[in-house]
């Protein structure tokens, strides 16, 4: 097919050049905006617009052809992009992010691949400063392409979402990433004189796959939300790799820019749980529940049904909801509003307590919350709500169990000593929403639903809300 | 390009990447991630330029599945992050947005 009027401009020529520059502004400008939530919506639409321009400018450069290939993957992927995004539910976020992460991962290992090809083709020597990048770029984009898939299984809960551990497999991990280094060192040496190996090429980039498939598969569930922003790092940092084999400013400041906000995040969750990002990694934290507080399987607890939850929480002035992973399995957000507006309707005052690891990404509860049309200000972290909690009548517990044990705090042998809780235990009276009595994602007992003010409410999260409403609409 | 200006380029907007991203407050955190979770899909300029300058079946091939994987990645990253920040932005009760926030269409 013969290249429209548009492919006119030279690939290195200053309109490029310019537009990549114009490009990759709106999209620092866009997450800029993302700081608040009035301007966040427009700072999305405006790095949408910077990604529009340079995609255009690409196609306009001189010389692409095979428009049929290009327009049909432009089509085919805007169309399952668009379906995909209109159909997710705000509960499955966090797996979609993954699934989104992935998918860019692997298009940059494809690219690398492409281009090593495209070098052989040619049979010329090619500089270092152009293969080393794209080896890591393939390296990297394959590790985060397949580690990102297993992140979406198992918060899809296609494969066990338990910490998995297999002995021996830290020895296999330090050998595939040993292999992987030397043949980077091999190819990258070897790149002068032309002698390019696709064997070598391709056996790494399986290697790769494996690598970042042992990585993700033996970490708990628990641990995702680190995991996913760790992966969302890499992905940027291959592709600013990328950017720099492909001689591209839009693609290194970009993928910059992502490698940035990725290990941001994951350094903040880290310490938000009192780890190290090594310990969540390679840890397979979790699965040694019985080092964890308390020895006794049968200890007392007290249990209430809805009808008395509703009267407990008409007759306190303020209530604080601390919800967690359960409620978004549940679905239980909308009636958490609803909860919510009835109460406040009796005068109570109604918070919500919110932290920062709550759920499977760092702010999940918030964007569950919002879409119930929770106020913002509603809203507290962790930090801010702490210090009222004494003054608190009642704390509901809806779903959430490691961010509220009070082991975190007194017991040095509990796996997440040291963690920053929500202080759940300061409140007056203290109702836990739970299926049963079972220990939560982490295989961690928690005190709190043993505590002498604690009453737990048995029965499906989304069920025992909407229970309490009934209630608290007869009260 | 010479490789020191372009590492050059690397750490300045690493630089400014940790310094705006530090003032996104935790409550934007998700849509943060979906949002530059679209912004790495930039790579499908990658599939572009390897696409439209290649010759041997195989290269459509790999290239075709990069173009398709970045798109999704770019498209479904934008909308589903708007989708996200309509429900922060305030009380607006808009009827089905309609208007995508991409323009991927453009090929």
């Amino acid at each position: 097919m013969s290249a429209p009027a548009l492919a006119a401009l030279a690939p290195d020529s200053a309109p490029v050049g310019l537009l990549y520059i114009l490009s990759f502004s709106l999209f620092i400008y866009g997450v800029r905006l993302g700081t608040h939530p009035t301007t966040a919506r427009r700072g999305n639409g405006i790095a949408a617009v910077g990604m529009a321009i340079a995609v255009a400018t690409t196609l306009a450069l001189q010389g692409i052809g095979n428009w049929g290939i290009i327009i049909g993957g432009l089509v085919v992927g805007t169309v399952i992009g668009v379906v995909a995004s209109r159909r997710v539910q705000m509960t499955e976020m966090p797996q979609m992010v993954a699934l989104y992460n992935g998918l860019g991962g692997g298009a940059i290992a494809l690219i690398a691949w492409a281009e090593y090809r495209h070098w052989i083709v040619e049979g010329f020597a090619v500089p270092a400063d152009e293969m080393v990048p794209t080896l890591l770029a393939m390296v990297v984009g394959s590790i985060s392409f397949w580690g990102s898939n297993v992140a979406f299984g198992k918060l899809q809960e296609l494969i066990p979402s338990q910490p998995l551990k297999v002995p021996g497999q830290q020895i296999v991990n330090a050998l595939l990433l040993g292999g992987l280094i030397v043949g980077c060192v091999y190819l990258g040496a070897s790149a002068d004189n032309g002698t390019l190996n696709e064997t070598i090429f391709i056996v790494m980039l399986v290697a790769a796959a494996l690598l970042g498939t042992l990585v993700v598969l033996p970490i708990g569930g628990a641990d995702m939300p680190v995991v996913i922003s760790l992966l969302n790092a890499f992905t940027g940092l291959s592709a600013a790799a990328a950017g720099i084999a492909l001689n591209n400013t839009a693609l290194i400041v970009a993928g910059t820019l992502v490698g940035s906000s990725g290990t941001i995040l994951t350094l903040e969750m880290a310490t938000a749980m009192n780890r190290s990002v090594g310990n969540i990694l390679f840890a397979g934290f979790g699965s040694p529940p019985e080092s964890a507080g308390g020895g006794g399987e049968d200890r007392p607890y007290r249990s209430m049904n809805a009808q008395d939850a509703a009267i407990q929480l008409a007759y306190a002035d303020s209530v604080v909801v601390v919800p967690g992973y359960g409620l978004a399995v549940a679905q239980a957000q909308h009636a958490v509003k609803e909860m919510a507006d009835a109460l406040e309707a009796k005068g109570v005052n109604v918070n919500y307590a919110i932290h920062p690891v709550a759920g499977r990404m760092p702010g999940h509860m918030n964007v569950l919350l919002a879409e119930a049309d929770v106020p913002y200000e509603q809203l507290k972290e962790m930090e801010e709500i702490n210090p009222e909690l004494p003054q608190t009548d009642v704390c509901v517990v809806i779903g959430a169990n490691d961010v509220t044990n009070p082991a975190a705090k007194t017991d040095e042998s509990s796996p997440i000593y040291g963690m920053p809780i929500i202080e759940v235990d300061e409140a007056q009276q203290v109702l836990v929403l739970k299926r049963s009595m079972s220990p939560g994602f982490a295989g961690i007992d928690n005190d709190l639903f043993y505590h002498p003010k604690t009453a737990m409410v048995f029965g499906d999260a989304k069920q025992t809300v909407s229970d309490i409403v009934a209630e608290l609409g007869d009260l | 390009m010479d490789l020191v200006t372009e590492i050059t380029i690397l750490v300045l907007a690493a630089f400014v990447g940790f310094e705006v991203i530090s003032k996104v407050p935790t409550t934007l955190h998700t849509p943060l991630m979906s949002q530059t979770n679209a912004i790495h899909g930039i790579v499908v300029l990658g599939g572009l330029i390897v696409v439209g300058f290649a010759d041997a079946p195989l290269d459509y091939i790999i290239g075709f599945i990069a173009i398709v994987f970045g798109t999704i990645n770019i498209v479904g990253g934008f909308m589903v992050t708007d989708r996200m920040l309509e429900m922060f932005g305030g009380r607006k009760q808009k009827p089905k947005e309609e208007e995508s926030p991409d323009g991927e269409e453009s090929g």
